[in-house]
């Protein structure tokens, strides 16, 4: 049967985050050929129509108070709520991320509505939707469906393939207007700080270097930065890195911390303790790099150099730079 | 002030999690206060010394979870409200845990200026629970933060954005979770082991709130669960560090496919 799927598209610095195209890859397979309408807030949406049209909107809402520009949480309950009862959707996705995380469970409460959150894959079984998700940060899964209702579900980025974009596709665009309420909008952001230098944030990195108690300072993790600059990459870092003063806990990967799915996870002096393999065990190609031939990261590495990461990184780095180089 | 804390108890983070009967077994595992929770225990606790006021630590769980408020309370929480949801058997999601957690509120007159929770729990990961109970309540929440200043009613928080850091004003009641890097919270003390051991304890049941069964069953249902195939061994390279940086680079090139 086909269902009309809303996917609220996910913006980060006025930019389209690469998981609301995910969004619309899920949509198109769960929709059986019902519309899929992308809602996308802010006074700049107008210039976000066009990549969501590519990627599989038919249909696109914006939104463009001033007041969605910066997220907040009421700005953008409020509109997101406004957009659900225009469109009336059988399926709700959206990105599990800063916004989608925080968003939607309030949306879900508001509606009465089940969500399932933090899906890694969508399947159609026999009609119905199935989502499958981690629990325990990965170290086991759940597949998961919605009961009645409202099909409502947040998508971690980097899971779910984006489709091809078709710049020929167009889509129908509306506009909707909120009306805020005065005092309706009870937090204020008063200033953003960057932190994430380089701009290449953990959960979305292809590539991450991630370094353990064997990068030893705060200064260690300077050859682990060049080979993440070299590659494009992010990077992370143990608990123990962490709560040995290294590095800011926002880097931290593990069942406390991010969990994390890139192509290629480089651990650079980090044991594996288990908490910290929850956080990354299911990306795509692990490197290990450790003196310790015992470790534990070895277990689920699937290349592994045993040596000094003073030593390695450094070599790595240089010949990465002679393999892009080449082409 | 008064202050509440949502906490859930959950397996310490060090536990293999292995599959019985397509549950997961919890025979033999270690249980603590879920991590994110423990920040926001140890929040409430500061905000109590520096403001005054009473801390009310709930749960909801079996039996085994009293043993999380105890913790809670050995640190320095004054009093705990359980809720055993067993009759519920397996219809309860976060729509459900939200519904109870708002009820218990009301119902127990539970006074508040602030509610703190984790951001998630480490065992189901959904992050749901606390910005569902803020709507519920009808307060505004900010998630995931990592830092807070109360000042009269005047609220400042630093809220970790996957990285980035948000400076937000606001105003009490408000309801925010707790993101790692908020504090280092304390181990109880033995005197307060023995102090938590005679602080008032509230055990309910569903039968105790006016709520409607069908109402607040689960909407969603885990038809599944399953571990991740195991990994089979890699390779690990041997040979000269500069040659086996060279093997590695072309191995990831031509049999990953990941550069």
């Amino acid at each position: 049967m086909s269902k009309n799927v809303l996917v609220l598209a996910d913006v980060r610095e006025q930019k389209l985050r690469n998981v609301s195209f995910e969004a619309l890859a899920a949509a198109r397979m769960v929709a059986e050929g019902g519309q899929i309408t992308a809602a996308v807030f802010g006074s700049f949406a107008k210039d976000l129509v066009d990549p969501l049209a590519h990627y599989g909107a038919d249909r696109v809402i914006t939104v463009l108070n001033p007041e969605l520009d910066q997220y907040t949480t009421d700005a953008y309950f409020q509109a997101f709520k406004k957009v659900i009862e225009h469109v009336q959707p059988d399926v709700i996705l959206t990105g599990h991320t800063a916004v989608g995380r925080d968003v939607s469970p309030r949306v879900a409460a508001r509606l009465g509505t089940g969500l399932i959150s933090d899906c890694t894959n969508v399947e159609l079984v026999n009609g119905q939707i199935v989502f499958t998700r981690p629990i325990y940060a990965g170290k086991a899964f759940v597949k998961k469906v919605v009961k009645d209702g409202i099909v409502f579900a947040t998508l971690r980025p980097n899971n779910i393939a984006a489709g091809e974009p078709d710049g020929n596709r167009t889509a129908q665009v509306e506009e909707l207007q909120v009306d805020f309420a005065p005092d309706s909008l009870r937090t204020l952001v008063k200033d953003i700080v960057k932190k994430s230098a380089g701009g290449v944030d953990l959960s979305e990195a292809r590539i991450i270097v991630s370094g353990g108690r064997g990068v030893k300072s705060a200064e260690g993790f300077k050859p682990l930065q060049e080979l993440a600059d070299v590659l494009g990459g992010a990077v992370g870092a143990s608990r123990g890195a962490c709560d040995s003063g290294y590095c800011d806990y926002a880097l931290q990967i593990g069942q406390t911390g991010k969990v994390v799915t890139p192509d290629l996870y480089i651990a650079c002096g980090i044991s594996g303790a288990i908490q910290h393999l929850a956080g990354m065990s299911n990306s795509k190609v692990i490197v290990a790099i450790n003196k310790d031939p015992e470790a534990p990261i070895f277990q689920v590495a699937d290349y592994g150099i045993v040596g000094d990461l003073f030593e390695v990184v450094p070599l790595l780095t240089e010949e990465f730079k002679k393999l892009l180089a080449s082409g | 002030m008064n202050i509440l804390v949502c906490l859930k108890q959950t397996f310490d983070t060090e536990e293999r999690i292995t599959i019985e009967n397509g549950k997961i077994n919890e025979d033999g595992a270690e249980f603590v206060i879920n991590p994110y929770d423990e920040y926001a225990v140890e929040e409430a606790i500061k905000l109590k010394e520096q403001h005054g006021g009473e801390v009310t630590v709930i749960t909801i769980g079996p039996e085994r979870a009293e043993q999380a408020l105890r913790t809670a309370m050995a640190m320095g929480a004054d009093k705990g409200v359980i809720v055993d949801l067993e009759d519920l058997g397996d219809q309860v999601d976060e729509h459900t845990i939200a519904q109870v957690l708002a009820a218990t509120i009301r119902e127990e007159d539970l006074d508040f200026d602030i509610i703190l929770c984790g951001y998630m729990a480490v065992d189901d990961g959904s992050a749901q629970v606390g910005p569902r109970l803020a709507e519920l309540l009808e307060i505004p929440h900010i998630s995931t933060i990592t830092k807070l200043t109360v000042e009269g009613d005047k609220v400042s928080v630093e809220k970790d954005v996957e990285g980035d850091v948000e400076y937000i004003d606001a105003k009490l009641p408000i309801l925010v979770t707790a993101q790692q890097g908020l504090n280092d919270p304390r181990y109880p003390s033995l005197p307060g082991i023995m102090k938590a051991k005679k602080k008032p304890l509230t055990r309910l049941e569903l039968d105790d709130l006016d709520l409607d069964e069908e109402e607040i069953a689960a909407k969603t249902e885990i038809i599944e669960t399953f571990l991740p195939p195991k990994k089979e061994a890699g390779k690990i390279l041997t040979g000269d560090l500069a040659d086996q940086a060279k093997e590695l680079v072309q191995l990831l090139r031509s049999e990953a496919k990941v550069i």
